[in-house]
């Protein structure tokens, strides 16, 4: 046995069965970017968890920090070039300031990450099987070539790609763009990770690809037990693989709760924003949709008080210039204690139930 | 891929045929006298030019001198200077007007001198500065990083010439550490080749490394930021890994075009190198023919520098469909 897979199982020992911690637990985090324009405010002060076996699907817009929380999990960002604070804790093991050896053995094995766009995320000089077994190799040091062959297939097969003893000699332009994202994601998988980290996983592909790589991501979560965080601008996605929903905004959370909670009973007007923007199916199609008016703050300088306060639209149930000059606590609203709202609207029910509401009756 | 290969190398023919037709129209319309400046001393007399005239057929028209140079590439020629014919074998560039041998002879020749320093130099500016640019992009905005481009560009921008001449003048004469720069051939004297060509080596790899090292670290830096060269760490690979087989790989494709290109350039005469360091290679050879209006041998060399640069141009893309399986030759 090679020392690298002796220290691996140090790792895995550190970790106490039967403690009561989720799988993920991200406390307080902050992740900063010096830039010539100044520090940019990625993520300020992030709380999460996941546990096993669950989904966590986390929203915002471009620039929301979404990416961002969820890169530095895996430790994925130059260190030499970000400043992190608070704590990121892998089934026991914390995150932040693990030295760089420790978090390779983490990246890829208990921990892995499906991108977007697999065109670009995937090498296009190597054939996709290598890059399977690569990341099988990266793990199983012991494993012969012959065995990471095999295992690639294996997962090619696992994710529906036909001939999967053929195709692991193919290039990954050679692919369709659904299969290129059923190979990332069985490269994913290769090393059955505990934690699952989808990031945008079906933006670039069409509605009926998409629909087939969430089922099967579904279906996988269910064969692996994996946690699973999904990050997307989508609310069509969460709607059909989240359980707990986290909405973000300028770099923080600004509303958390279960899939259910968040789509049925916004408590926070950026969230009403997102879910007024959504098409539906049966509405008139020529009336216009909504947009959230505005653009997405600035990270170098965000706006002072409530990051939304420049494009909300319901300032006027907020006594005072509050909006302005507080950041509001993430807090549970009244009457629900297990859910989470960033926003000074003290009975945001009311709100919706008055301003949003009647007008779709 | 052979079809790909074969038009290729037709129209590598084409460029050379084209070149060389240049070349003839660029000396024979333009002000060059090789009459006057073959018969020279003191007895010359513009009989006597006149004479260089005739017997070598520069007053034909240049179309007809063409067609008399061109036949000798294929089926060889005499060539009469006015005294004994000189006999010119296929393929026959013409005979040089100053020394009265053959092109071919006298290229052939000096080409493995340009041969041993252009290869010698490549050994050291590909790898080195591959090593520094990788290294450049890797340690970006480090004191490390700014140092290497600092210093590469400062070594860039001073005249080659001037290096080379200065690093001669440094090295072997006044301090004697080098040793004297000379061609031997290899099959001779592997040591002398090696001791001899040492100096022009260092110099010519080193001042060129620097462009290797600032291109490198270019395409290095953008290959790093490949979403690509993220899914890479994200497996969980090694350092060392992730930069040379993932980032690498990529990066050093748009490197191997320059170096192929530059690598042509070298074969075609190192001109300041050999010149300097007194090799007789190709390109001191051609600056010397260019000073002695000694047209036979400036086709030759034009067209070398040529035919080399379009092989090099074809190498190069038969390599990218190596190294990117996405580039299809047809």
């Amino acid at each position: 046995m090679t020392s690298s897979t002796q220290r691996r199982e140090d790792i895995s020992a550190s970790r106490v069965p039967g403690r009561e911690e989720p799988y993920l637990v991200v406390e307080d985090l902050s992740v900063k970017f010096p830039t010539a324009d100044g520090l940019v405010q990625a993520v300020s002060d992030l709380s999460y968890t996941v546990e096993q076996g669950k989904t966590l699907g986390i929203v915002g817009e471009s620039g929301s920090g979404k990416s961002v929380s969820s890169m530095a999990v895996l430790g994925l960002h130059d260190m030499r070039r970000t400043y992190m604070d608070g704590s990121i804790r892998v089934g026991g093991t914390e995150v932040v300031g693990l030295d760089e050896s420790k978090l390779r053995r983490l990246r890829g094995a208990d921990v892995a990450m499906i991108f977007q766009d697999a065109l670009a995320a995937l090498h296009p000089f190597y054939k996709v099987g290598s890059q399977l077994s690569e990341a099988y190799l990266a793990h199983h040091p012991s494993a012969s070539r012959r065995d990471a062959r095999a295992k690639a297939i294996e997962m090619l097969d696992r994710v529906g790609i036909p001939q999967p003893d053929r195709r692991i000699y193919d290039y990954s332009h050679q692919f369709s763009g659904g299969m290129r994202q059923r190979a990332m994601i069985a490269m994913a998988l290769v090393n059955d990770p505990k934690l699952l980290i989808a990031d945008e996983p079906t933006t670039a592909l069409d509605v009926t690809v998409q629909a087939q790589i969430l089922d099967l991501l579904q279906d996988l979560q269910r064969d692996f037990g994996s946690a699973v965080i999904i990050i997307t601008h989508d609310l069509g996605v969460i709607a059909e693989m989240a359980d707990d929903v986290l909405v973000m905004y300028g770099g923080r959370a600004v509303e958390y709760g279960t899939c259910k909670q968040i789509l049925s009973q916004p408590m926070m007007p950026y969230t009403w924003g997102l879910l007024e923007s959504v098409p539906e199916l049966d509405s008139d199609p020529t009336q216009r949709l909504l947009p959230i008016a505005g653009t997405p703050p600035s990270l170098l300088s965000p706006p002072s008080g409530c990051p939304f306060h420049p494009r909300c639209r319901f300032r006027d149930h907020v006594p005072g210039d509050l909006c302005v000059t507080q950041l509001p606590d993430l807090e549970p609203p009244i009457d629900s204690p297990d859910r989470l709202k960033r926003c000074h609207i003290k009975d945001t029910a009311a709100v919706l139930k008055t301003d949003l509401v009647p007008s779709e009756a | 891929m052979l079809g790909y290969i074969i038009r290729r190398l037709i129209s590598a023919v084409l460029v050379v045929i084209m070149t060389s037709m240049l070349v003839f129209a660029l000396f024979f319309y333009g002000p060059s006298n090789p009459g006057q400046a073959l018969c020279s001393g003191v007895r010359c007399t513009a009989e006597r030019v006149e004479q260089i005239n005739v017997a070598l057929g520069f007053n034909d028209p240049v179309v007809d001198q063409y067609g008399t140079w061109a036949k000798g590439v294929f089926a060889g020629r005499t060539v009469d200077f006015g005294g004994a014919p000189i006999d010119c074998p296929a393929p026959c560039f013409g005979v040089s007007y100053q020394d009265r041998i053959p092109v071919t002879e006298t290229l052939s020749e000096r080409f493995p001198a340009t041969l041993s320093l252009a290869i010698g130099a490549a050994f050291i500016f590909f790898p080195l500065g591959l090593l520094l640019g990788v290294l450049a992009a890797r340690k970006r905005g480090t004191s490390i990083d700014r140092g290497l481009v600092g210093s590469s560009l400062i070594l860039s921008s001073i005249p080659y010439y001037l290096v080379g001449l200065m690093a001669y003048l440094y090295l072997v004469i006044f301090w004697g550490v080098a040793p004297q720069p000379d061609y031997n051939p290899i099959t001779e004297n592997p040591w002398k080749w090696w001791t001899g060509l040492l100096l022009p080596w260092v110099v010519l790899g080193i001042w060129n490394s620097t462009a290797y090292a600032r291109f490198s670290r270019g395409s290095m830096l953008e290959s790093l930021g490949e979403d690509y060269v993220r899914t890479a760490r994200a497996k969980g690979l090694t350092e060392r890994k992730i930069v040379v087989k993932h980032a690498l790989r990529a990066a050093i494709v748009p490197v191997l075009t320059i170096f192929g290109l530059d690598f042509a350039g070298l074969l075609a005469g190192t001109v300041f190198t050999e010149y300097i360091f007194g090799i007789n290679g190709i390109g001191r050879t051609a600056l010397l023919a260019i000073n002695n209006q000694d047209f036979p041998i400036i086709a030759a060399t034009v067209l070398i520098a040529a035919a080399f640069v379009v092989l090099a141009n074809l190498i190069v893309d038969i390599l990218y469909s190596v190294v990117d399986p996405r580039v299809r030759l047809t």
